[in-house]
């Protein structure tokens, strides 16, 4: 059981408290509930590179790091598809430091014209290093293009090209941060050694005096149901021949999600699970083999993907793991298998609340998707989960018709 | 209204008294050590088994490696599957892996199922058979795995720099070529396992919340087995560098960065230096507000990332710069890092960016300190190097205190360019 009080600011900022007297540390978490998916087509990728700008400078404190550093912090920030999230941990005794950063930062930038040069630099060294300079760098962003032909899940969060970061311009950011970067917009989440007059004093504070702006209203264009199986095939200076293969699932706080999670689990979440067994160790037909989904706000993807062995025909992998699925299409899991994943997810859990951290991070993620009490409901949902479920969602799940298959053939 | 211009009153965090929770200690029948740390909210449990079973034992290469991975892959009570399920089903996870002097195998498990996975893990690292069908998935999928990796520029920057300092043939310098894996035979396993498991040096460290039968429970397992406690005595092996420093490599035509590595022969954690040069190298490449990031990501944009770093080795160290920057501007990127040593040989850092790094470092050290395994980590990095239990208290000491002027003479000491090898691979 994490515990936790909330309460928002007349501005609409939503503030969670979770208090741990064990540690000296306190955390403090800013989550802004932009993603990649609420940019446009044409300018991808700039919520990421935005994440980068926020640590230019803001209105009256020239830069973010150095006062953190100096007051004991440590601080980092990611992008997703769905969301921004900053982060930073430091000494209780110095909290005062973070609500003076985090807020200055959300009350305006500097929008510094070096600042966006140098990141728009640093973002397409970033994109290279992870996405061009790899072997297998690209699938993902071939294969998000065929997956989807409406969300824009369609690209990925460092953006579908590396001229769309390097043409962003000043407006765009300005334009960007008075869009997405409001109060009602975004979730603080103070944990650690603090407690609930102190945050609620200190957010006042603070975050109190910023102006509420106007509410940013998400109007994304949901993906329609795919109809007929999808198929594309590249070559590649790589040296393996790769499978990939993608379904639609479901939304994050749809039911059936706790049954696509379990049900990838069950193909792939060891050694001991089938694709692994019966893929690697028995028929010697794939190096490695995976099963995970995306696990996105919006409707996400069931994903198989593995390395053939050298000589293996990708046709005749292929039709493999097609048998796997059609087994448990047909015969379901056993009680222990269940019982097994189920296990699983309880263990990960445990594991996972360790950090101060972590529970706040968590805790923030279930807020964003509507209600922070999730969090301490997630396992009996899992828990009841049924064979019975499992076998009717792998059935819809692993239509033909909801499955795009992807041949990365090596050229050597 | 509230002046931000101004921060809020800060406690320095170099006036904090940090303290490591002590472990507690006891042996088994057998005279292995057990180390523990009983804390943390949560029902879990990590164990680690440290065996003196790393690559600078094996006679053949890639031996110490294979047989420390093959550990889960069959016993003469189990299959590989059976290890796998036992773990899996209870929600555990047991990985291993091998470094140059050490190879561990540990558990992860909530606490209430412990006493079901020990009897597994006794079976890996006493009853281990490593067939011949096992042997053959792990030769085939390692090469193939190796050859992916082979493209990747870091992944080969990473082993040339290592050989350079160290020499192809010493433990820290030595890598794994496709034709070494097709070498390995089951049998060559059999006799590294007895010899370094079997009949090895093994320590035992445990961290978490602890069942009150703990000591029972791991000399039921354990403390029969003919393992025993380790002499810490692994032998120096020489280094043999290379005698050229500098070198371009071209690995993939079509890459569009290189991959640096700047690195030097550093030596061990007990060598007086050392603990004030951590703050150097802090100060140079260790954090994001460090030298290398300020001038070479924030000013200039060469690079998503730069960093310095002392490896973490037994007999000795080296000092290492890495980053993966742009083709046009490796060169740019190289002249730089010798830039920022000079500038650390020839100007005194100066007081306010000094407490900056102090204040982060120890600060960064506190927020480490986050729960049981945590600590743990600390220990076993402290009793596995052979330190002083008052390793750690020194070493925040000489954070607190080191000097402007000890930092420069460590800089003239230690970052001299002609000390350096110098590699990029594109």
């Amino acid at each position: 059981m994490i515990r936790f009080e909330k309460f928002t600011l007349d501005n609409g900022l939503r503030v969670l408290v979770h208090e741990d007297k064990s540690t000296p540390m306190a955390v403090v978490n800013v989550m802004y509930d932009v993603g990649a998916r609420d940019e446009e087509p044409s300018k991808t990728g700039f919520a990421h590179l935005f994440e980068h700008l926020m640590f230019g400078g803001s209105i009256n404190i020239p830069s973010y790091d150095e006062p953190l550093q100096t007051a004991g912090g440590e601080n980092n920030a990611y992008t997703t598809n769905d969301l921004t999230n900053y982060y930073c941990q430091l000494p209780a005794e110095n909290i005062e430091t973070a609500f003076w950063l985090e807020s200055d930062r959300m009350l305006s930038l500097a929008f510094s014209k070096k600042s966006l040069e140098v990141q728009r630099k640093v973002v397409s060294e970033e994109f290279k290093e992870h996405y061009i300079n790899k072997p297998y760098g690209d699938v993902w962003h071939k294969l998000r293009e065929v997956v989807y032909t409406t969300h824009p899940y369609r690209w990925m969060t460092i953006g579908k090209e590396l001229k769309h970061i390097e043409d962003a311009t000043l407006d765009d950011v300005k334009a960007f941060f008075h869009k997405h970067y409001t109060p009602s917009n975004a979730i603080l989440v103070v944990a650690g050694n603090v407690d609930m007059p102190q945050v609620k004093a200190l957010a006042e504070k603070w975050f109190g005096p910023i102006a509420a702006g106007k509410k940013y209203q998400r109007n994304i264009p949901q993906e329609p149901p795919q109809t007929e199986p999808r198929f594309l095939e590249v070559k590649a200076n790589v040296p393996l021949d790769a499978l990939y293969k993608c379904w639609h699932i479901y939304p994050r706080t749809d039911d059936r999600y706790y049954t696509a999670d379990l049900l990838s689990d069950i193909l792939s979440g060891g050694g001991s699970s089938r694709l692994y067994q019966s893929l690697v160790k028995e028929q010697k037909l794939f190096s490695n083999i995976e099963c995970h989904h995306t696990g996105s706000i919006d409707a996400g993807l069931m994903v198989i993907e593995g390395k053939l062995v050298k000589g293996v025909d990708l046709k005749a992998a292929d039709d493999a793991v097609l048998k796997e699925l059609k087994a448990i299409r047909e015969e379901g899991i056993s009680a222990p298998e269940l019982e097994k994943v189920k296990n699983k997810t309880e263990s990960a859990m445990a594991f996972e609340d360790m950090s101060v951290m972590n529970r706040a991070q968590s805790i923030a993620n279930y807020e964003l998707l509507g209600d922070a009490d999730l969090i301490n409901s997630e396992l009996a949902k899992y828990r009841a989960v049924t064979a019975d479920e499992i076998l009717k969602q792998s059935r819809i799940i692993f239509d033909e018709n909801n499955c795009t298959t992807m041949y990365y053939r090596s050229e050597n | 209204m509230i002046n931000r211009t101004q921060p809020p009153a800060i406690i320095d965090a170099v006036d904090f008294n940090l303290s490591l929770k002590p472990y507690e200690h006891f042996t088994l029948d057998n005279g292995v050590p057990v180390y523990m740390i009983n804390a943390g909210a949560q029902d879990v449990i990590q164990i680690e088994w440290v065996f003196f079973a790393g690559n600078c034992y094996e006679q053949k290469s890639s031996v110490a490696a294979a047989t420390n991975f093959l550990l889960k892959n069959g016993t003469s009570n189990r299959t590989a599957f059976q290890i796998n399920e036992d773990f899996e089903y209870y929600g555990a996870y047991s990985n291993r892996s091998c470094y140059n002097e050490t190879a561990v195998v540990t558990l992860h498990t909530l606490t209430k199922y412990l006493d079901k996975l020990l009897p597994v893990v006794n079976d890996m690292v006493s009853n281990s058979i490593f067939p011949e069908q096992e042997m053959d998935i792990f030769r085939q999928n390692s090469k193939q795995r190796l050859k992916v990796n082979l493209q990747k520029c870091e992944f080969v920057a990473g082993r040339m720099i290592d050989a350079f300092i160290y020499g192809e043939e010493h433990p820290y310098g030595k890598y794994t070529n496709v034709d070494d894996l097709d070498e390995l035979t089951s049998d060559d396993l059999k006799a590294f396992y007895k010899k370094y498991y079997q009949e090895g040096q093994c320590a035992i460290f445990i961290s978490g919340k602890l069942p009150a039968d703990i000591q029972q429970l791991l000399n039921t397992h354990f403390g029969k087995l003919s393992i025993t406690k380790p002499s810490f005595s692994t032998k120096k092996t020489n280094v043999f560098p290379s005698p050229q420093k500098k070198f371009r490599i071209e690995n993939d035509v079509n890459s569009v960065q290189g991959a640096i590595r700047i690195g030097s022969a550093f030596p061990n954690r007990h060598h007086a230096d050392f603990k004030k040069a951590v703050v150097l190298n802090n100060i140079f490449g260790g954090f994001f507000g460090s030298r290398l990031m300020s001038n070479i990501r924030e000013e200039k944009g060469y690079t998503y990332g730069i960093h310095s770093y002392f490896q973490n080795h037994i007999q000795q160290s080296a000092w290492i710069i890495s980053t993966e920057a742009g083709k046009d501007v490796c060169e740019a990127t190289i002249t730089e890092v010798y830039k920022e040593m000079q500038l650390l040989r020839k100007k005194l850092v100066d007081e306010e960016e000094l407490l900056l790094v102090k204040n982060f470092m120890i600060g960064s050290i506190l927020g480490d300190l986050d729960g049981p395994f945590q600590i743990m980590a600390k220990w076993k990095n402290i009793i596995l190097n052979d330190l002083d239990g008052k390793y750690f208290y020194e070493s925040v000491d000489a954070i607190k205190t080191v000097t402007a002027e000890e930092l420069q003479a460590l800089a003239q000491k230690y970052l001299q360019p002609e000390n350096f090898y110098e590699l990029v691979v594109y």
